[in-house]
């Protein structure tokens, strides 16, 4: 067992590959065992994911008749899903994205201009600023929903428009969160030599087009990242949806999608397989598109102080 | 000729920064502009529904705004106010607020201030006589058809006046404010929509008791466009507080039950049961400890959270490690596709994934019992859900900590591990001694965040058990609660809300989740400063 884990080293190699026998079993442990554990841990990974297709896909979409394998084809629920005049699920589609949208690129803005301040600059409360932001996002937002929930009930007499249940009061409530992202992409423009802003500047560039033009451009990987974050979280946020959102006509995928199985946990799992397939698929394709900059962008933004 | 070159080009490069100015500039004069006139065109409706701190909230945002990107000063400024203003604004001052509504009974019953209440409770009583003045009836809200606030535009209509009922009181209207058809307002002030039948229906439990005060008594609505001018049979006499019933005799005084008064008459019987908002001080958190059962409640979920999340990071981040290394190998061919298909639980938005597994858990139908032909109730046990819980949390989280594991394993130097072979380390002994304190103090502040995510991971438990099994006697408080789910059930459950006792949960989680951040940080540092 203490072996299993060395290296090969070069010239052993080839000597070892004359005796056949020796050399199969030095491949499972040294390269064999790896596939047994990875194909245990796919199944393990992918079963309820199959599950999730077999019961998009099953005509009957109950829990009873549904398994893990898929075994009959029908598009019945994606039918449903897109023509029944009590799931409007366009309607949910275009909430969520109108939300991730706006949060993502509002988030990274802002989160993105405070971290150039406060890798640049040198100002007062700069250090204060920070560690005060640090201890803000300890806390989870909606650890104050109650009083968000107040607040917004108070702006809604208002402004009815960003009231309780509407999208924009919805949004605004995550806009909350502007700054969440400033210390993993402050990290990186940390990384940035400053010689680059020095010689923007001396070519006549202003501080904005400084950051706007040198600054940006180069901090693509980061943004891909913590636009991935934010993008995820909001499409997967459902505690404050739920609070906020109760008309069928404002809701966003998750309560919306989550309505439709607790009103009938049996029956309607297969068009809520069938929604969620549609809401996972698009995540899912951008995370595996990205996923080179995740591992990067995790280590780095935390470990940097 | 030359010269002139020269001094072309320096004209069109001036040209050009010009341009790149205007730009911005144009820019900039319409976002301020937008903002101040904003402010501008919400002050009148402001004033008029008397709300102060948001005028001043609107304005001091306008203030800031302005003082920040119509000066030149203050660079640093220009970059921090747009993300610091909505974090005070959504995210610092809720907090605040929690801390307000914590010494507050604010909840189900106790909406209304207590002038308010007194109002509702005379206009309450209001009845029709025979005689009884009639107006023509049109709703309107200032706020949402749902939830108000609601008025009333009358139209007398014999003398043809128009009047504004709030429970305020009742408001002579200029007749060219509003249009009015047929004796009937169809076209309100600004500020005000009118409610459609529907709607008018829908909101008919409030509207029930919605009665503007006059001097004869108060006016009623009396179906959908009509409204009547009764006699009250309740009086309020405002000097001893005490509100008297003009056909019995009988007065009624407030009482205090528990965190709240009510009107009761000395044999004990209450006009109405609908209280009013008071400053009780501390004595939501003295409930908390104060009172057994809340104590217990408390204590016993305070224990499963700390407990779920300290489980659920360690599951997730051992699975998560181990898949990393024996994964981590160049000779392994389809790494690749391994890696790709691993990240795919973390990839599927959390609901999804918890509601799919909340199905596999059904007893009668569900996978779980079906695969392994068991037939167990997993939701109604407290320890069988609880484990239902992490395993789900399992695999909800393996992923992430396989990604961050993976990247910090590649961050290590082979030479490192070379030598240590050299040295004589066997594989096992190389991963317990080399690696993994190497790959803790890169991932350390990872699992803290991990920690602190999983302590309030309200999803998980709402989408999967909603807190549940509960014991028939205790309702408020479920076997796999966790803090958050408990208080927002508290704040926002079917059994009355009870929002200031939920406030001072939330406030002791505050601090709960600042004390073990703070704590972990500090283990995290000194971990570093080690290596």
């Amino acid at each position: 067992m203490t072996q299993d884990l060395a290296p090969s080293i070069v010239p052993d190699a080839r000597r070892t590959r004359r005796r056949a026998r020796s050399s199969r079993s030095r491949w499972w442990r040294e390269v064999g065992w790896r596939h047994a554990v990875g194909l245990i841990a796919v199944i393990w990974a992918l079963f309820p994911i199959s599950y999730i297709v077999s019961a998009a896909f099953n005509p009957l979409g109950n829990v009873v008749s549904t398994g893990v394998i898929p075994r009959d084809f029908s598009l019945v629920h994606f039918e449903t899903l897109l023509n029944s005049p009590s799931i409007p699920f366009g309607r949910w589609a275009m909430n969520t994205l109108f939300v991730c949208a706006t949060v993502t690129v509002t988030q990274l803005l802002c989160s993105g201009l405070a971290a150039y301040a406060f890798s640049r600059f040198r100002f007062r409360g700069r250090r204060g600023g920070l560690l005060t932001l640090l201890l803000i996002q300890m806390f989870p937002q909606f650890l104050a929903a109650v009083a968000l929930y107040t607040l917004f009930t108070e702006i809604g007499h208002t402004i009815p428009m960003l009231g309780l249940n509407t999208v924009f009061g919805y949004t605004l409530v995550l806009l909350g969160g502007a700054l969440g992202q400033v210390w993993l992409i402050k990290g990186f423009f940390d990384t940035v030599p400053r010689s680059l802003d020095e010689a923007a500047r001396i070519d006549g560039a202003s501080h904005a087009q400084t950051f706007f033009l040198i600054i940006l451009p180069l901090a693509k990987p980061i943004f891909a990242v913590s636009g991935l974050l934010v993008f995820v979280g909001v499409v997967a946020e459902f505690l404050l949806a739920s609070i906020f959102l109760t008309d069928p006509r404002v809701k966003t995928l998750s309560v919306g999608l989550f309505g439709l199985i607790d009103s009938d946990r049996s029956n309607n799992l297969g068009v809520f397989a069938a929604g969620a397939l549609l809401t996972a698929l698009p995540v899912v394709l951008v995370f595996l598109y990205l996923q080179r900059f995740i591992v990067g962008g995790l280590t780095s933004g935390g470990v940097k102080g | 000729m030359m010269n002139a070159d020269i001094s072309a080009a320096a004209r069109s490069r001036r040209a050009d920064r010009r341009r790149a100015v205007v730009g911005p500039l144009l820019l900039k004069v319409l976002a301020l502009g937008t903002v101040v006139g904003t402010a501008f065109a919400l002050t009148p409706s402001l004033v008029g529904q008397e709300r102060w701190l948001f005028l001043a909230a609107i304005w001091v945002i306008a203030g800031v705004l302005v003082a920040t990107y119509a000066t030149g000063r203050g660079l640093p400024a220009k970059y921090l106010v747009p993300g610091g203003l909505l974090l005070t604004l959504f995210v610092v001052y809720p907090i605040v607020m929690t801390g307000q509504l914590s010494a507050t009974n604010f909840g189900d019953g106790t909406r209304t201030s207590k002038d308010e209440t007194v109002a509702r409770i005379i206009a309450s009583s209001v009845q029709q006589t025979p005689d009884a003045p009639r107006y023509n009836l049109a709703i309107a809200t200032s706020g949402t058809p749902q939830n108000g606030p609601y008025a009333f535009f009358l139209v007398d209509p014999g003398s043809g006046s128009v009047f504004l009922g709030t429970p305020e009181g009742l408001e002579q209207l200029d007749p060219g404010d509003v249009t009015i058809v047929d004796d009937f307002v169809t076209e309100p002030p600004t500020g005000f929509t009118l409610l459609t039948p529907s709607e008018v229906n829908a909101a008919g439990p409030e509207l029930a008791e919605f009665a503007v005060p006059t001097d004869r008594g108060a006016i009623r609505q009396l179906g959908i466009s009509q409204a009547f001018e009764g006699r009250t049979t309740l009086e309020y006499d405002e000097a001893r507080d005490t509100i008297i019933d003009t056909e019995t005799g009988t007065e009624f005084t407030p009482q205090q039950v528990g965190d709240r008064e009510y009107y009761q008459s000395e044999s004990g019987q209450r006009i109405s049961d609908q209280s009013w908002l008071a400053y009780v001080g501390f004595d939501n958190y003295l409930r908390v400890f104060g009172d057994d059962r809340i104590r217990n409640d408390f204590l016993r979920i305070f224990v499963w959270t700390v407990l779920f999340a300290t489980l659920s990071v360690g599951s997730t981040f051992l699975l998560g490690f181990a898949l990393a290394v024996a994964l981590n190998d160049r000779r392994l061919r389809g790494q690749k596709i391994y890696r790709a298909i691993l990240v795919l639980p973390y990839a599927i938005p959390g609901f999804i994934s918890l509601l799919i597994w909340a199905s596999f858990f059904n007893r009668d139908f569900g996978l779980i019992n079906q695969v392994t032909g068991l037939d167990v109730n997993w939701f109604g046990d407290p320890t069988l859900a609880k484990g239902a819980v992490l395993l789900v949390n399992l695999w909800m989280g393996f992923p992430y900590m396989f990604l961050v594991c993976t990247g910090a394993l590649q961050a290590i130097p082979e030479e490192l591990k070379e030598a240590a072979e050299l040295d004589g380390a066997g594989g096992f002994t190389r991963l317990r001694l080399i690696t993994l304190p190497l790959l803790l103090v890169g991932v350390a502040p990872l699992l803290v965040a991990s920690f602190a995510f999983n302590f309030n991971n309200f999803n998980a438990i709402a989408l999967l058990t909603q807190g549940g099994p509960f014991s028939p006697d205790n309702p408020t408080a479920g076997g796999t609660d966790i803090l958050i789910s408990y208080t927002i059930r508290l704040a926002f459950g079917a059994g009355g809300a009870q929002i200031g006792f939920a406030s001072a949960i939330s406030v002791l989680l505050f601090i709960l989740t600042g004390v073990i951040a703070a704590l972990q940080f500090r283990a995290t540092k000194s971990l570093e400063e080690v290596h």
